[in-house]
């Protein structure tokens, strides 16, 4: 039987981020959340290997208990089981705080149902550092594979699998001892429509609910604020350059303008070896 | 008196050292310079150092030596020869703890961000992710000086400065081409040094079975010289026809806004800004993009920005040179046309 544990995070819709002109503000309300797009991915590929190969998808989040409706959305996407790690001593960590709490929790379910596969996101959109996968696979000691495009094939009786990653030069075919960690880019799998019953089941799940002293101990000095080796020193938006000339088409004409802008170019010493290096 | 050392990881895959490494060697320098007068002051002493892994890659850390690097560490063993995660980072993380690195900068590449999480968190060290401003600064309550690392968050829309106040070493991951390429002194003199760290069997088990080279996509926006780059001004993909023309004139690549490849205009391979490439050519040209923040981020370290756009309040007009308020499908080909005469002129 294949056992997965997908690791998602619930994440503001970043496309609709704005900053308030007039105060230099986020402007959070009406934001919507979201599942991180990459982590429903790597869900829908963990799903898929399930319905292949028997057995059962876990999920874990953290964040606050509005999260709950997060944990929902992996159970109506297929996951059969599901906790959310909610404790306001968590809050506030980084990477290096949040690589230890989901690691620990993790190990925890192993110790009592083997996991097979680790699925994580590439990187979340609202914080775009890919650190959290690599801390967890180091924390655990296994195998990690980054921007997996493909699962070729995972074999539980020779406990090994083969991922195509995509790398910015080539694309890579890797083959690693279970238990592994992946973390997915998009083409992993498409997040298919939720069946019927799945929906159903999500309506009304409750997802188990772990504090930062049940059913596991966390060591305080490692989570959240204190167990984050970085702080975050000033916020700002960052500082205007100094614009340079405009010139508008309408009022001195097109080709006047196109000179104007060639011109400045040229004194600037940008222009003459580009065409000179060209035929 | 202590030796105060700012590392810099020099990736390289199949002999061929990254450029990114060259850049964060000159980034490395600056800091370096930054708390020169502190550690004098001390007696502490400060050096610029890197690290190199791989298999018979001696040339690339005499490379380095020429970058700006005073002395190497190199670990060359045939398991090192393709990159994978577990012995690089545990390799890297061995020789840190020996040399205790004040500093370590790594190249945010598909290479680099693999690796730089999973050595932070064996050296269980903060780790700020996609860097675009660094700098060694005071800080109320610290002894010494600060990295403090300046990044874009939430989706490019404002810039956080993080700081690692106890934890060594200080790292950070920084995109290629957003700081400049450093001289390059080919009378350089340093110090190559010869390091070894065991490796257990299980830390090679993962192997790479096969490389796809795929040549169908290659664009190199990230180095290319002139960059003519489209938004959703263009109406349509087809716009991005004109812009080809204007980059061959010109010996360039075309690039493209987030909206443009979200849409499916243009491939990602394309994209300009945080959430694409950072490019840092001679000359940029933006037609038809307002300039989101998350846009100019990766944009605005170009060395001559030309932009056109209908919109007299655009906010890309605040990080060009130049701009242009019109239309681009007059405007582009009226470009065209005059560069044409201006080569005419030169031949």
């Amino acid at each position: 039987m294949f056992h997965a544990l997908v690791a998602i995070k619930q994440v503001p819709d970043t496309t609709n981020i704005r900053i308030d002109p007039d105060t230099g503000n986020l402007v959070r309300e009406g934001v919507p959340a979201i599942m991180n797009p990459y982590d429903a991915h790597a869900l829908a590929a963990a799903v898929e290997w399930k319905r292949k190969l028997g057995g059962k998808v876990s999920v874990i989040s953290m964040g606050p208990s509005s999260f709950v409706i997060t944990i929902r959305e992996a159970v109506e996407l297929g996951a059969d089981w599901g906790a959310l790690i909610t404790d306001r001593k968590f809050a506030g960590a980084d990477t290096l705080a949040t690589s230890y709490t989901l690691a620990t929790v993790i190990r925890a379910i192993h110790e009592k149902d083997p996991i097979d596969v680790i699925f994580f996101g590439k990187q979340a959109i609202d914080g775009d550092t890919a650190q959290v996968g690599p801390g967890v696979a180091v924390r655990l000691d296994v195998p990690i594979i980054t921007y997996a495009v493909k699962i070729r094939d995972i074999d539980l009786r020779k406990r090994q699998i083969i991922v195509e990653r995509k790398t910015e030069k080539w694309t890579e075919v890797v083959e690693a001892p279970l238990p592994a960690l992946i973390t997915c880019e998009k083409d992993i799998a498409e997040v298919p429509f939720a069946p019927l019953p799945d929906l159903i089941r999500s309506l009304r799940y409750e997802p188990e609910m772990w504090t930062a002293d049940s059913p596991v101990a966390f060591d305080p000095e490692y989570i959240g604020v204190r167990g984050s080796p970085t702080i975050v020193f000033k916020m700002g938006t960052p500082p205007l350059p100094e614009a340079g000339e405009k010139v508008n088409s309408r009022e001195v004409g097109v080709q006047a303008a196109v000179k104007t802008a060639l011109d400045k170019a040229d004194a600037a010493g940008i222009l003459k070896p580009l065409l000179g290096g060209v035929k | 008196m202590s030796a105060r050392r700012f590392w810099v990881f020099i990736e390289q895959e199949k002999g061929q050292a990254h450029p990114v490494s060259w850049e964060l060697l000159g980034v490395a320098r600056r800091l370096a310079s930054e708390v020169k007068e502190e550690a004098d002051a001390a007696g502490d002493t400060v050096h610029v150092e890197s690290i190199l892994l791989g298999h018979q890659v001696e040339a690339i850390a005499h490379e380095a030596i020429k970058y700006g690097a005073e002395r190497v560490y190199l670990i060359d063993e045939p398991e090192l020869a393709d990159y994978r995660n577990c012995p690089y980072y545990k390799t890297i993380a061995g020789v840190a703890r020996k040399y205790q690195p004040e500093v370590m900068l790594i190249g945010a590449t598909t290479l680099g961000r693999d690796l730089a999480g999973a050595v932070a968190t064996a050296l269980r060290t903060g780790l700020t992710a996609d860097c675009t401003g660094l700098e060694m600064g005071e800080v109320k309550g610290a002894k010494q000086k600060l990295l403090l690392a300046t990044r874009p968050a939430f989706g490019g829309n404002i810039m956080a400065t993080i700081l690692c106040r106890q934890s060594r070493p200080q790292m950070s991951s920084v995109r290629p081409r957003v700081f400049p390429m450093p001289p390059y002194n080919p009378d350089a003199v340093g110090e190559i040094i010869r390091e070894e760290v065991p490796l257990d069997e299980k830390d090679t088990e993962a192997c790479i079975l096969e490389f796809i080279h795929e040549q169908a996509e290659n664009v190199d926006i990230e180095y290319a010289d002139v960059i003519v780059a489209g938004g959703r001004g263009l109406g349509t993909p087809e716009g991005f026809k004109l812009l080809e023309e204007l980059a061959h004139e010109l010996g360039g690549v075309v690039g493209a806004s987030r909206p443009c490849v979200d849409a499916g205009w243009i491939s990602y391979a394309h994209q300009v800004g945080q959430t694409g490439k950072t490019v840092r050519p001679k000359l940029y040209i933006a037609a038809g993009i307002s300039g989101a923040l998350q846009h100019k981020v990766g944009m605005q370290n170009s060395d001559f920005i030309i932009a056109i756009n209908s919109d007299p309040n655009a906010p890309i007009f605040d990080v060009a040179d130049v701009g242009i308020v019109g239309d681009l499908f007059e405007v582009i080909p009226a470009m065209i046309k005059e560069i044409k005469a201006r080569k005419e002129a030169l031949a």
